[in-house]
């Protein structure tokens, strides 16, 4: 009884502390770093330094660019000791938080785009604004402003789409079409050259017996991309970016959304997807489409390399064919930036490294390596095969189209929240209006909130 | 500390001796000092930490802001996370309830009747529980798949009206997650309760029978009773699994379709590493953390009574 006694009056005591203790994150309550400063380019001259990286480059091609570019780095300045952390990017996301707010924090990050992820880290000022180097390396120049916005906050992390850059991106994303080239002439489909004719050729291939669309949305994330690629082609674009940038004033019950949402929710009820759509995984969809069991998969440049193996000259891409009237859109934009830590001790080597990873040089290498580089993309030599598509893909969408935001960067709950939502509505559990309900309570509680 | 040594040493004779085998609590304490200094660095103050950044509205990044018990109520007004803590009561019934059914009758007829290859047995009963939970969750996504080997064999019986994305299915994605647990569980149950029916002095049964009671008394008279200890051991472990399911929900559904399969475990993971709501997420866990508690409470109460 005694010990009992003494123990609980141990672990009041104890908890007394803790609420007497500081208030979580106080520890990193500082200032936002500042936007001018002294840089210095000639890091020759720096002595020897060791620059930690945390990258997401793993797959084949990735992986390779980035192994060559770091050779090449260190090979100029062989003064700078890169020490790369390579991680999925699942893994990746989930340890960033905690890494950034150590004190033992990486120079360089991979940090998704999105309010999830930089945008938090921008607010709580754990990643420095370029603005410094920008102008002394000309990122002003190299990056037009359709790529700069992806990377841009305002040193409050409260606006996205304008003010600081934070980040770099090596490469470009762009959610287009696939098809199975051997289907379309076995079902007697022209490949379409317009919404509506795409719209046609779903339905023809229902009617002939042939699964029209590959999906596997247990994840949540691939159903927003085929959303997000009817939504491109129904609703005006600046009401996407709003929507999706987590902007004030735009709204998810428009009509046109509405539309969009139904749209997905009749081509489900039609059986243009594959069965069991929720029941399996992207990666599971793509095998399938690989297998030839479906004749579309809607999904983003990144399955190019594994789809290519599997299926050679058989599969192609396009972007998503524009509707009447309408510039070619698609949903897209660059991979993950890198950026600069506020903790790290030597940014201006970390600056150095961002620049020559993204330099006329580093996009020849990621071409080389199978990889879709986010400028000078026309300029390039892209290897011959399904490649050529991507990159034409990508030239058509960025410059002479609308590249529209990713909508789970508009708020941090949105990519679950959007999930969930899609899930219901595919599966036909909630009607097109209860969905868009859903997400737009989302928005708007993120847009007061953030004032 | 020392002054109590030496004056005991100094008193010398009986009166030391009852005063080091006497019940001092700081001796007492002594002894329990690594291992409680241990739990404390690891437990206690974990624990501690998380009720105090339950009471905080943070995003593990910039200042958090006190929000009192706003996270616990939450907790009780979200309908997600109620229905959360709603999917783990199903869940029970599949990982605690529905194995410990099995398990008894499994256990009863390996054991009575002296099944030929019995050890074979066992071991094929308990392999599930030597699997790891990530490698269970996969091979049953590959079951469960549209595809897969469970819409086959449908379909082999000729109910191929009913073969479906099971994972993916409103209705039945929580039921699909569930068999996994009872497929897993089972073996654990059974095999506690054989060391329990083991033990059971075979007089009992004979007793039992020259009274003139069959199979099924002799199974509600004798085994049952006998083994209220092995049951509550093996309640107390499988609703804990239940409860704290996390593995099986991140690799077969990831909370979805929807989400109609999301638990607390889950719920924590995706709140305080993906949504950014550490406050939020911590008061989930503490509430799962007392609720785990009080269950095993009450089942622990329940199988000691005589």
């Amino acid at each position: 009884m005694t010990s009992r006694r003494v123990a609980v009056a141990a672990l009041a005591g104890a908890l007394g502390l803790l609420a007497a203790a500081c208030t979580p994150g106080s520890e990193n309550a500082a200032a936002p770093p500042p936007t001018e400063r002294e840089v210095q380019t000639d890091i020759a001259s720096l002595g020897p330094v060791t620059l930690t990286v945390w990258d997401q480059e793993v797959r084949g091609g990735q992986n390779e660019q980035m192994e060559r570019l770091n050779a090449a780095f260190q090979e100029r300045y062989p003064n700078v000791t890169i020490e790369r952390d390579s991680r999925s990017f699942d893994d990746l996301t989930t340890t960033l938080r905690l890494a950034l707010s150590s004190n033992d924090a990486p120079d360089v990050v991979q940090a998704n785009n999105g309010r999830a992820d930089m945008g938090a880290f921008v607010a709580a000022g754990e990643l420095l604004p370029l603005t410094p180097w920008a102008n002394a390396y000309g990122w002003d120049q190299r990056f037009p402003d359709s790529v700069r916005q992806y990377v841009s906050y305002t040193t409050d992390g409260k606006v996205f789409g304008e003010g600081e850059m934070y980040g770099l991106p090596q490469v470009g994303e762009v959610v287009g079409i696939y098809y199975n080239v051997a289907e379309l002439q076995r079902l007697g489909i022209a490949v379409p050259t317009t919404w509506e004719e795409f719209e046609a050729a779903l339905a023809a291939a229902k009617a002939a017996g042939a699964t029209p669309l590959a999906l596997g949305n247990v994840e949540g994330w691939p159903a927003l991309h085929v959303f997000g690629t009817v939504q491109n082609q129904l609703v005006p674009a600046d009401q996407i970016s709003d929507l999706a940038f987590g902007r004030k004033g735009a709204s998810w019950l428009t009509p046109e959304n509405t539309q969009a949402a139904q749209r997905v929710a009749e081509w489900a009820q039609a059986g243009y997807f594959n069965e069991g759509v929720n029941g399996i995984d992207d990666n599971q969809a793509w095998q399938a489409f690989a297998r030839g069991e479906a004749v579309f998969l809607i999904g983003g440049s990144w399955y190019a390399p594994d789809l290519e193996a599997a299926m050679g000259q058989n599969v192609r891409f396009m972007p998503p064919p524009a509707a009447a009237g309408r510039p070619v859109s698609a949903t897209g934009g660059t991979g993950l930036p890198f950026a600069i830590t506020s903790a790290s001790d030597v940014p201006d080597v970390a600056a150095a490294y961002l620049d020559f990873i993204t330099s006329p040089e580093a996009m020849q290498v990621l071409t080389e390596t199978g990889n879709l580089p986010v400028v000078d993309t026309g300029a390039q030599t892209p290897p011959p095969g399904l490649s050529e598509d991507v990159f034409a893909a990508f030239s058509a969408v960025a410059e002479g189209g609308q590249l529209l935001p990713y909508l789970d960067y508009a708020t941090p709950t949105m990519g679950d929240t959007m999930g969930a939502a899609l899930q219901e509505l595919i599966a036909g559990t909630q009607p097109p209006e209860a969905v868009l309900a859903t997400v737009e309570a989302d928005y708007a509680a993120f847009v007061e909130q953030n004032g | 500390m020392a002054d109590t040594l030496v004056a005991s040493t100094a008193r010398g004779g009986s009166a030391a001796r009852r005063d080091r085998l006497g019940p001092s609590p700081w001796h007492a304490l002594a002894y329990v000092a690594p291992a409680l200094a241990v739990y404390a660095a690891f437990v206690l103050y974990p624990l501690g930490r998380a009720v105090h950044l339950s009471l905080f509205d943070w995003d593990g990044l910039t200042l958090a802001t006190f929000v009192g018990l706003g996270n616990y109520v939450e907790v009780v007004t979200d309908g997600d996370l109620r229905a959360a803590f709603g999917h783990t009561l199903v869940l029970i019934v599949f990982f605690a309830l529905l194995p410990a059914a099995i398990g008894l009758v499994l256990a009863a007829l390996l054991t009575r009747a002296r099944v030929r290859g019995l050890p074979f047995f066992r071991t094929v009963v308990f392999l599930p529980q030597v699997v790891a939970m990530v490698v269970v969750g996969v091979a049953w996504r590959q079951l469960y798949a549209p595809d897969g080997s469970v819409n086959d064999f449908l379909e082999l019986v000729g109910l191929g009206g009913v073969t479906r994305a099971w994972l993916g299915d409103p209705t039945f994605a929580l039921p699909a997650v569930g068999v996994i647990g009872t497929w897993v569980q089972t073996g654990l149950v059974t095999v506690l309760l054989m060391a329990g029916i083991s033990r059971i002095p075979d007089q009992l049964y004979e007793a039992a029978r020259l009274d003139g009671a069959g199979p099924v008394r002799e199974f509600f008279a004798i085994t049952l009773p006998s083994v209220r200890a092995e049951l509550a051991v093996a309640l107390t472990l499988t609703v804990i699994a239940a409860l704290k399911t996390f593995d099986l929900i991140y690799i077969t559904t990831g909370g979805g379709p929807g989400n109609r399969t999301s638990v607390p475990s889950y719920e924590v993971y995706n709140r305080a590493f993906r949504l950014g709501e550490v406050g939020s997420a911590a008061a989930v866990g503490v509430t799962l953390t007392i609720i785990i508690f009080a269950i095993n409470l009450a089942v622990a109460r329940i199988g000691e009574r005589r």
